[in-house]
């Protein structure tokens, strides 16, 4: 019995180093972007005062004398700037016009030789119903606001669900287009990775490795790198086009940068060997001596492919096509080089609001959704797979 | 074979301990970061690299594209990797009033009247006047644009456009494009109206329009005939007519102006020696150089009176350019920034 906990307990130990990568890169993060997600402390750590009266005002009226009170107090007491600037952060995301409004007041209240009355006084912002229900809105520890807006929905002023207007619509648009562009892509990479994997399996020595070179090289060179030829290769005065002029094939340049031909093409080639290589290791386990055996049992060549390897090799490209789609959902250099405006995906989205305005919150909960799309992916392709297996 | 195997084995876990305990003992050396390209190649010679000999210690620089998030992340994270940072100015009004800076202090920097009004702030201290303007290539264009409304007159001069992804400055363009006049530009995009109108503007020129994100862009595509005319900075265009004898423009009428900023991260490990550093690049004798590499304006006074008449005329802070220019509005882009971008994105997206 403890000879067995013992060796247990070792083989854990062994199991440590990854147990603790998983946690560490894999899992902490995960959660963490998942609860950037949902919380809202920022106000009501520094508000309490303001919590407590606010809930008796009607939303609707121009703000009580309790209410300003409240609040200037619970300004004054505020020493920690870093804490400050997330609830004014907070605020502003929701009501434009916080930032200057919040500098004026704080250090209008610093001013303590002349202190304001109340907070109209120090400016007349103060008097409309907007920012106070701003502030209202978020005095709740956790919120639905981000993952709403993440699929352009918002809450009205009496709570209920709705469509954001037209002009703050964009997440669905972009959701719905990074996912046709992954299945555009992934398509190509099948239509192309497919017949080559095929090639790549059927010959041997040199020509084998000259084909997997092929594909490999491309994967150890930086993605920047091979976005960035594309983007020489494809351009106006690029080599296809003169090349194509020099033919005299065309007359004017074809448009292919800054708009969806280049995306598809440069994704294609970045994410080539995630669909050859799955395709090639289930095909180089299939008996090459199946397809002869087809043939002798009179099936012409056509028939064979379509009855003997395409079902065989079919979970290769399951798999490369799965890769495939789940890298591509995150692509963000490629359409952003080689794209149009209508090319962006979701990814630069998530960047704005990660690095260009920090707030998280909305980062995360755009994370999130795409986190849900590709696991019901993933749970699709668990299921299908599953069926193969139990078929045989 | 086993024991010195194991032995080895002992030799490199003692290695990697020891290489791990005595990391805290190194100190990371200053780092300073800026916008990189020519600018930051023309700030390690002038800035950089004398500094590094009179202190006798190294000088790291770092280059990064902006971002209060950049910022932000690794102030919360604690013991920021970067000392002295070069910001946009409203990374520097947001990052003061979130507390992600060290207060600056002023008398190292040789007191707060030797810098223009804009230049001086409790959390930074001004490193350039640049500006975002028109720019073409003179030598394909030989009647150039003027204004705005050239810029947007895709019938007098063909080819595509090119403008920062983003709201910022797109809006301004538009809204100087549909006559609006550089006193009223702020008033007419602080209302509803004065959007709605800088958007519909911007519709009429969408399908002309390639964005470019990073500041080298526009002049890749102007220099390869991409586009016919983009909105750069200044700096970058002299700049690469000295390096590569272009001939490329800068319309100052209808340009828009803003300063950059050091600041020192908060609690940063060489905050003092960030401190003596931005007070070193903000000396005249130092500053000075730094037209002949890059045509942005200095905010050090005194410096800008030493730089040669040759050089001054490309800065925009020389008063013939200055005078039909347009000064950022930073108030009303800490405001509105987010909500802009939202529906910038999602004009793009339509």
């Amino acid at each position: 019995m403890s000879a067995g906990s013992s060796r247990t307990g070792r083989s854990l130990l062994l199991l440590a180093p990854l147990l603790l990568f998983l946690i560490g890169f894999f899992v902490w993060p995960l959660f963490s972007m998942m609860s950037q997600a949902v919380s809202d402390p920022a106000v009501l750590r520094l508000l309490p005062r303001t919590a407590e009266v606010v809930v008796d005002w009607d939303r609707k009226s121009p703000p009580t004398m309790p209410m300003q009170t409240a609040l200037m107090e619970d300004l004054r007491t505020v020493d920690d700037d870093q804490a400050l600037g997330d609830m004014v952060r907070r605020l502003n995301s929701a009501r434009s016009g916080f930032r200057t409004l919040m500098s004026k007041t704080t250090s209008a209240l610093e001013d303590t030789a002349n202190p304001p009355a109340d907070l109209i006084s120090i400016d007349k912002r103060w008097e409309k119903p907007e920012f106070w229900l701003a502030i209202a809105d978020a005095l709740s520890p956790l919120t639905d606001r981000n993952l709403l807006a993440a699929v352009d929905l918002g809450r009205n002023s009496a709570g209920e669900i709705e469509h954001l207007p037209a002009e703050q619509s964009v997440n669905r648009v972009i959701l719905v287009r990074t996912f046709w562009i992954a299945a555009l892509v992934t398509f190509t990479c099948a239509c192309i990775g497919f017949p080559y994997a095929i090639i790549a399996a059927s010959l041997t020595g040199w020509k084998r490795d000259l084909m997997l070179a092929a594909v490999l090289l491309p994967l150890w060179t930086s993605l920047l790198v091979r976005t960035a030829a594309w983007f020489i290769l494809l351009q106006e005065q690029g080599l296809i086009n003169d090349l194509l002029r020099w033919l005299g094939l065309i007359d004017a340049p074809l448009p292919l940068i800054f708009n969806r031909t280049g995306v598809i093409i440069a994704m294609t080639h970045v994410l080539l060997p995630f669909m050859v290589l799955p395709i090639y290791s289930v095909l180089i386990t299939i008996p090459n001596n199946l397809m002869p055996a087809a043939a002798s049992l009179g099936a012409n060549p056509l028939r064979a492919f379509l009855r003997v390897l395409l079902p065989l090799s079919l979970r290769g490209v399951a798999s490369g096509g799965l890769l495939v789609f789940i890298s591509a959902i995150g692509y963000y250099i490629t359409p952003a080089l080689i794209g149009g405006p209508g090319d962006q995906m979701i990814s630069s989205i998530i960047a704005f609001y990660a690095t260009g305005s920090a707030n998280w919150g909305m980062a995360g909960a755009l994370g999130v959704v795409l986190l849900i799309a590709t696991l019901h992916l993933y749970s699709v392709y668990a299921r299908l797979s599953a069926e193969e297996q139990g078929r045989r | 074979m086993k024991t010195i195997m194991k032995s080895g084995i002992l030799t490199a876990a003692a290695v990697v301990l020891s290489a791990s305990l005595a990391a805290p003992v190194f100190a990371r050396d200053l780092t300073v970061v800026s916008w990189g390209g020519n600018y930051q190649d023309a700030q390690r010679g002038i800035y950089f690299k004398p500094f590094s000999e009179k202190t006798g210690k190294p000088v790291l620089d770092e280059a990064w594209d902006g971002g209060i998030g950049v910022i932000q992340s690794k102030v919360k994270a604690g013991a920021p990797n970067w000392d002295a940072v070069q910001v946009e100015a409203e990374e520097l009004a947001l990052g003061c009033a979130d507390g992600l800076y060290e207060k600056i202090d002023w008398d190292k920097m040789g007191g707060k009247d030797k810098f223009l009004d804009s230049a001086v702030n409790d959390c930074g201290v001004g490193a350039i006047v640049w500006s975002t303007a028109i720019a073409y290539d003179g030598d394909k264009l030989k009647e150039g644009p003027t204004s705005w409304v050239d810029f947007w007159d895709v019938e007098k001069f063909p080819g595509k456009r090119s403008l920062r992804k983003g709201p910022k400055y797109t809006l301004e363009f538009a809204l100087l494009a549909d006559g609006v006049s550089k006193d009223e530009l702020y008033d007419v995009l602080s209302t509803e109206e004065g959007v709605a109108r800088a958007f519909k503007k911007l519709d009429e020129l969408k399908p002309h329009i390639v964005w470019w994100e990073s500041g080298a862009q526009p002049l890749q595509f102007l220099a390869s005939g991409e586009v016919a005319m983009a909105s750069a900075y200044n700096g970058r265009i002299t700049g690469i007519n000295r390096s590569e004898g272009k001939n490329f423009k800068v319309v100052f009428p209808g340009s828009i102006y803003a300063v950059d900023s050091w600041v020192v991260l908060k609690d940063a490990e060489n905050k003092d020696a960030a401190q003596d550093f931005i007070a070193f690049a903000s000396l005249p004798e130092h500053q000075a150089k730094l037209p002949e590499f890059v045509a942005y304006g200095l905010p050090n006074k005194e410096a800008a009176a030493q730089v040669p008449a040759e050089f001054a005329k490309d800065l925009p802070t020389d008063p013939a350019n200055m005078t039909d220019s347009i000064s950022l509005n930073v108030d009303f882009w800490i405001d509105n920034a987010e909500t802009l971008t939202q529906r910038f994105n999602a004009w793009l997206a339509q």
